[in-house]
């Protein structure tokens, strides 16, 4: 299986022109001998990520986008000589109800489908962040099928809370792909920003505990003065780190992934079997469940 | 009978770390100067206010490894009564770095119009001039086809140090992040002559004058005190690890007395589509 994650630096609401960028990637990948299978970007990679009132004016509905993304990867010359997966993070316009978004879509050459679209739970809203102030949090992860094995899309906090993972990795997911955008911050020491040291740890954490693939795509590039910090990395099912991208600027990882790795991995490191079984224990729990039962009770009436 | 166990003693963190990865947050800044000028506006220049202190030096060599010194104009703004040593300074700048310069006093322009206003306290007249130098920095960068940069570091901003819609009015400030303590080790790491950083720092607008005799605190104690405070301690846990409370009501003072100074003035609201209430766009919209 051939990888591309695309790191783009997007300019601030300008969709054609980010458009335009992403079709001479796209040429620049069809042009290579041996076709790629699935190419990851990031969070709000066609916008920017700090919109404000703006994210109203530049969503797309996941149909809308599927098509116009199916259409440019298929005009690039040699594109059409397979099928490409896609996985790109947006702003979602569901019938007025408006989301932090991604999308994993399926181009094959002449139709396309959507494989599944991933809206964002853990929605920053502290600090520098202010995303439920403009949009609405998903409800529901799900894991889903593709031709590369079961995965589960995680948009940028919601892969800062441990359990996403594990609930990914439970519902069966194999893989993590996780488009973020994240503006960088702290500066104290150690040759990168805090803010990456936190997500290569998480990230790495997740990959070796689970046994999973992870491919994270980072938004680059300075929105208002917040440096965006990149850093898209491919992390294999035994947590190391097999590629990473530069803070700064747009780039492409390019990567042979053998998903045979996982069960490999599995094998030699079963936590998650272990941690099926200890599941049911650990959820049903008194000091768990009757806080879980007045929610739902206070939902149903 | 049992012996001890050795005792491992956990250092008590008395404030937060102001350490800064200079090779770091000098790559950081350069490519922000980049990507805010070039990309994001396409503007190629920069014009630096150069004071001859340590925030316009640095300032100045940023903007230089940013942009390339062909592309940097220095102005050198004295005042009649501006200290030779502050002139020599700016001087020993725009030579290591190779950029060009520009000396346009301002005496006349500030003259002409405080001959009206001769009981002006020192304050007012400060802010003129601090204005005035505003009006060279926006006046040369538009003959220039280049952006005013700002120099003000995020300690004065917190103090309030500053004189409104001056200092703080260029588009761009790299510096504002960072406490004066942490411009200090940048500028060490940058190669700022050293004069310029072991200098006592002065806004220079009266003879004599220093930041630290104005503001009643060294920059250290302030830095090491807003550090705390910005994380969110009460004063009372802040003096707890050993500041002086007179330093810690000193600072908290300065910095809940100027909130207003690091905002845009204030807008009656009237409508639900108010600018920047409900209608809501980034700066780089």
């Amino acid at each position: 299986m051939k990888l591309a994650i695309v790191q783009t630096k997007p300019r601030k609401g300008d969709v054609a022109a980010n458009l335009a960028e992403l079709a001479e990637v796209f040429a620049q990948l069809a042009a290579e001998d041996a076709p790629y299978d699935l190419v990851v970007l990031p969070e709000a990679a066609l916008t920017g990520y700090f919109l404000e009132g703006g994210v109203y004016d530049l969503a797309f509905t996941a149909e809308d986008l599927a098509a116009r993304l199916a259409g440019l990867w298929r005009a690039s010359p040699g594109a059409t000589r397979g099928t490409l997966d896609l996985a790109v993070g947006f702003f979602e316009n569901a019938g007025g109800t408006f989301y932090n978004s991604a999308l994993y879509l399926e181009i094959g050459p002449l139709a396309h489908r959507i494989v599944h679209v991933h809206r964002k739970m853990f929605l920053p809203t502290y600090g520098v962040f202010d995303e439920e102030r403009f949009l609405s949090r998903g409800r529901r992860l799900q894991a889903f099928d593709t031709r590369f094995g079961r995965m589960a899309l995680l948009i940028c906090e919601d892969a800062w809370h441990a359990i996403m993972p594990t609930l990914a990795a439970l519902k069966g997911a194999r893989t993590l792909i996780v488009p973020s955008a994240s503006p960088g911050r702290g500066l104290a020491a150690g040759g990168e920003l805090e803010s990456v040291t936190h997500w290569r740890n998480v990230l790495r954490s997740y990959a070796v505990e689970h046994g999973m693939y992870v491919l994270y795509a980072g938004l680059a590039g300075f929105e208002g003065g917040k440096g965006m910090t990149g850093s898209s990395a491919l992390i294999d099912p035994f947590g190391e780190t097999v590629a990473r991208l530069p803070a700064l600027g747009a780039h492409i990882l390019r990567a042979e992934v053998d998903f045979s790795e996982i069960d490999i991995a599995r094998a030699r490191l079963p936590l998650l079997g272990d941690l099926g079984a200890v599941l049911p224990d650990l959820l049903y729990d008194d000091e768990l469940t009757p806080a879980f039962a007045r929610r739902v009770e206070g939902r149903t009436a | 009978m049992s012996a001890l166990l050795p005792v491992v003693e956990a250092p008590l963190r008395r404030f937060p770390s102001l350490d800064l990865d200079c090779e770091l947050a000098t790559a950081w800044l350069e490519a922000f100067l980049r990507d805010e000028l070039l990309e994001r506006r396409g503007v190629a220049r920069a014009v630096v206010g150069l004071s001859g202190g340590v925030d316009s030096a640095v300032t100045a060599f940023l903007c230089a490894r940013a942009l390339g010194p062909q592309n940097l104009t220095c102005i050198r703004m004295p005042y009649v009564s501006s200290g030779a040593d502050s002139l020599a300074d700016a001087r020993a700048v725009v030579e290591t770095l190779g950029c060009n310069e520009r000396t346009i006093e301002i005496t006349a322009a500030v003259d002409g119009y405080l001959q009206f206003e001769p009981q002006a306290d020192a304050r007012r007249r400060g802010n003129v001039m601090a204005r005035t130098r505003m009006i060279v920095l926006f006046d040369q960068s538009a003959k220039l086809g280049a952006l005013p940069i700002g120099t003000g570091n995020k300690t004065e901003r917190l103090m309030g140090y500053f004189t409104w819609h001056a200092d703080d009015s260029p588009p761009l400030n790299p510096l504002g992040d960072l406490f004066k303590t942490q411009v200090w080790a940048l500028a060490r790491h940058l190669g700022v002559p050293d004069r310029i950083v072991a200098k006592a720092p002065s806004a220079d607008l009266e003879a004599n004058q220093t930041d630290e005799a104005d503001l009643g605190i060294t920059y250290l104690e302030a830095d090491r005190i807003l550090s705390l405070m910005l994380t969110g301690y009460a004063d009372a846990k802040i003096v707890a690890r050993g500041f002086a409370p007179a330093d810690v009501a000193l600072v908290r003072g300065r910095v809940e007395s100027t909130h207003w100074k690091r905002h845009l003035p204030t807008t009656a609201m009237l409508s639900s589509t108010a600018i920047n209430e409900y209608y809501l766009r980034p700066v780089d919209f």
